[in-house]
């Protein structure tokens, strides 16, 4: 289950997330809606050439700028199981964990895998290996927290799991909602 | 180890007395704030207590602000069903901090946030939008998020696995030239700091220049600091942050200034002298894309916007109506206005900027985001160009990727609104 086999499409730096998904479709609600639009203004052929299973690659900062978690939802839409890059803009990286899609930052397979290349990565490990050039990549290990959030799928199943809806509350001095906390559940920090 | 703004801003929502760049803490929030996507919040906080047995009711309703801004009025049946669904959740849960589409008290919630005095130093502030660093203006930590993330803070009052970020020193020392601008500086550090330079980081705004600059211009530098990437611009609190409080937001509560050690660590520190600043135009389809202004003079403009969180403030429209008073806006070239709320669409309707700039030709529309976006009023047509005062220019924004936009400052716009053509002000002056 973790390990994905798929082809490349390789995007540059600083793909944003109105790239990703224009802000005129922000009004559809379905991930798949959305993904009849992914990429749209970066490669119009792109949402109906792209396959389940199919990878994105980009190079640095993919996913500047507007917070809108369309992005993320308009990927998984179109069954791309993981974007690679040499590095995310912040409020994707915490959104693409948020909403259960898994993103590896990889450098050197950022700048090295070609549009095309037939790759197999293994999500648990980091390890990218590119078949078509024969040449494996190591992507950098993935804080706790979000490995966390990859095993729960998302931030709202991580919070039914680990805090029983809100029982996180009560550090904050919510003593009804602390008689609902599983045991240690409660300070994360 | 002194610390940082930020740094004393985490360590207090966490209740430590320090924390240090890395730590991975769980601050409790002050405010959180939401404009139409509460919609989708909305959605994620209520699947949050599905099947949990617990009542799905907020954790302090006093907290959250929700202002309607992105699409007003309605621009469609889809947005109006999702407004008044809002509406609902407002009303049920008690929210206090709601602005509706009113005349009164709407308008941008980036205006509406300090406006209001919903931020005060010190705060932790989070946003669903990217543009949420602007509250950092008064010495909040103020960030972005998605819907899923605010669902969460919504339910638990505090953000889940924070790193303490970094920061960037930027000083700027020195006095503005005439008709240059607080948005030619942050366009001039985009610029340098590349979209990315700031990922992950702060920048936290010190200088003489800084210290003279009003709360109008400290929000259009906290505001587009996210253009760097910044997680937060931090200007810290002083003087005027505390005059604005009061005489603007009405604020008569304590005021507390968290400011930064004298030993606090930087990762870096940039140093700019705002006298050498020229005019700065970000050029198709990137923010740091930037250039002085004589690299881009004369390029034939369609459309000029003045307006959204960036730059409709009151002092960005006098400036525009001192360059328009009495003149024309070019044959061919469209201006739109767009003032950050109704308190200041108000204000300059009563000083005659509003009468000056449409007696010139501008077209004043309500305050909003719509045009910035590109999804309600001020569309763009196949192959025109627009120079906006708003802070993206990315492909599609102005709904049409087909379009172009240039950004750059009040001032620049006006100018340019007088030609035609991107025009420095410097040579048109009032």
């Amino acid at each position: 289950m973790s390990t994905i086999r798929g082809r490349a499409w390789t995007f540059g730096r600083d793909v944003d997330t109105d790239l990703i998904i224009a802000a005129r479709y922000l009004t559809m609600k379905t991930a798949e809606e959305l993904a009849c639009h992914l990429m749209e203004d970066c490669d119009p052929d792109f949402a109906q050439s792209v396959k389940p299973g199919d990878i994105i690659v980009a190079k640095e900062n993919f996913g500047c700028g507007s917070s809108r978690e369309h992005a993320p939802l308009a990927i998984m839409g179109a069954g791309v199981p993981v974007v690679i890059a040499k590095s995310f803009a912040r409020i994707f990286y915490r959104n693409a964990f948020n909403t259960g899609l898994p993103i590896l930052v990889a450098p050197d397979a950022a700048e090295a895998i070609h549009q095309d290349d037939e790759l197999e990565v293994d999500l648990r490990t980091g390890t990218i290996r590119d078949l078509t050039s024969g040449v494996d990549y190591q992507a950098e290990a993935l804080p706790d927290f979000m490995q966390e959030l990859v095993a729960a799928g998302g931030l709202l199943p991580y919070l039914k799991q680990r805090h029983g809806g809100r029982a996180g509350r009560t550090e904050t001095g919510d003593t009804a909602a602390a008689t609902t906390a599983e045991p240690g559940d409660a300070g994360r920090d | 180890m002194g610390m940082t703004v930020v740094e004393k801003i985490l360590a207090r929502a966490t209740c430590r007395s320090t924390v240090k760049v890395g730590d991975v803490v769980e601050p409790a929030v002050d405010l959180a704030m939401s404009h139409e996507n509460a919609a989708l919040v909305i959605n994620q906080f209520q699947e949050i207590f599905q099947d949990t047995g617990m009542d799905a009711t907020v954790w302090d309703p006093s907290k959250i602000a929700i202002i309607f801004d992105h699409r007003i009025p309605a621009e469609s049946s889809k947005t109006a069903t999702n407004q008044k669904k809002i509406r609902d959740f407002v009303a049920t849960q008690g929210i206090t901090k709601f602005h509706d589409i009113r005349g009164d008290e709407g308008g941008i919630c980036h205006q509406i946030l300090p406006e209001y005095g919903y931020v005060r130093p010190g705060y932790v502030v989070v946003g669903t939008d990217s543009h949420t660093t602007s509250h950092g203006a008064l010495g909040a930590f103020a960030f972005g998020l998605g819907a899923t993330e605010m669902a969460a803070v919504w339910a638990l009052g505090r953000v889940l696995n924070v790193e303490v970020p970094s920061s960037i020193k930027v000083v700027v020392n020195g006095s503005f030239g005439e008709w240059i601008a607080p948005k030619d500086l942050i366009l001039y550090l985009i610029g340098r700091l590349t979209a990315e330079g700031a990922n992950f980081r702060v920048i936290e705004f010190h200088g003489s220049a800084i210290s003279k600059m009003p709360v109008s211009g400290r929000l259009t530098i906290s505001n587009m600091s996210m253009e760097a990437g910044a997680t937060a611009g931090i200007v810290p609190a002083d003087d005027e942050t505390e005059l604005y409080l009061r005489q603007e937001a009405g604020v008569t509560d304590d005021i507390e200034r968290v400011l930064p050690d004298a030993d606090a660590v930087y990762e870096q520190t940039i140093e700019i002298d705002a006298a050498k600043l020229v005019p700065q135009i970000a050029k198709p389809h990137m923010v740091d894309n930037v250039s002085p202004i004589d690299e881009v003079e004369g390029v034939e403009l369609n459309q000029i916007v003045i307006g959204s969180c960036t730059n409709g403030r009151l002092d960005d429209l006098e400036i525009a109506a001192a360059i328009l008073r009495g003149k024309k806006v070019a044959r061919g070239t469209r201006m739109l206005i767009f003032p950050a709320s109704w308190r200041i669409y108000k204000r300059a309707l009563e000083s005659g900027v509003l009468m000056d700039l449409a007696d010139a030709g501008a077209f004043i529309v309500n305050p909003g985001c719509g045009c910035c976006l590109g999804v309600h009023q001020g569309a763009l047509g196949d192959g025109e160009v627009a120079l906006a005062t708003t802070n993206r220019n990315f492909k599609g924004r102005m709904g049409n990727p087909e379009g172009e936009v240039y950004l750059c400052s009040p001032a620049t716009a006006a100018a340019s609104a007088l030609t035609g053509v991107i025009t420095d002000p410097r040579k048109v002056g009032a």
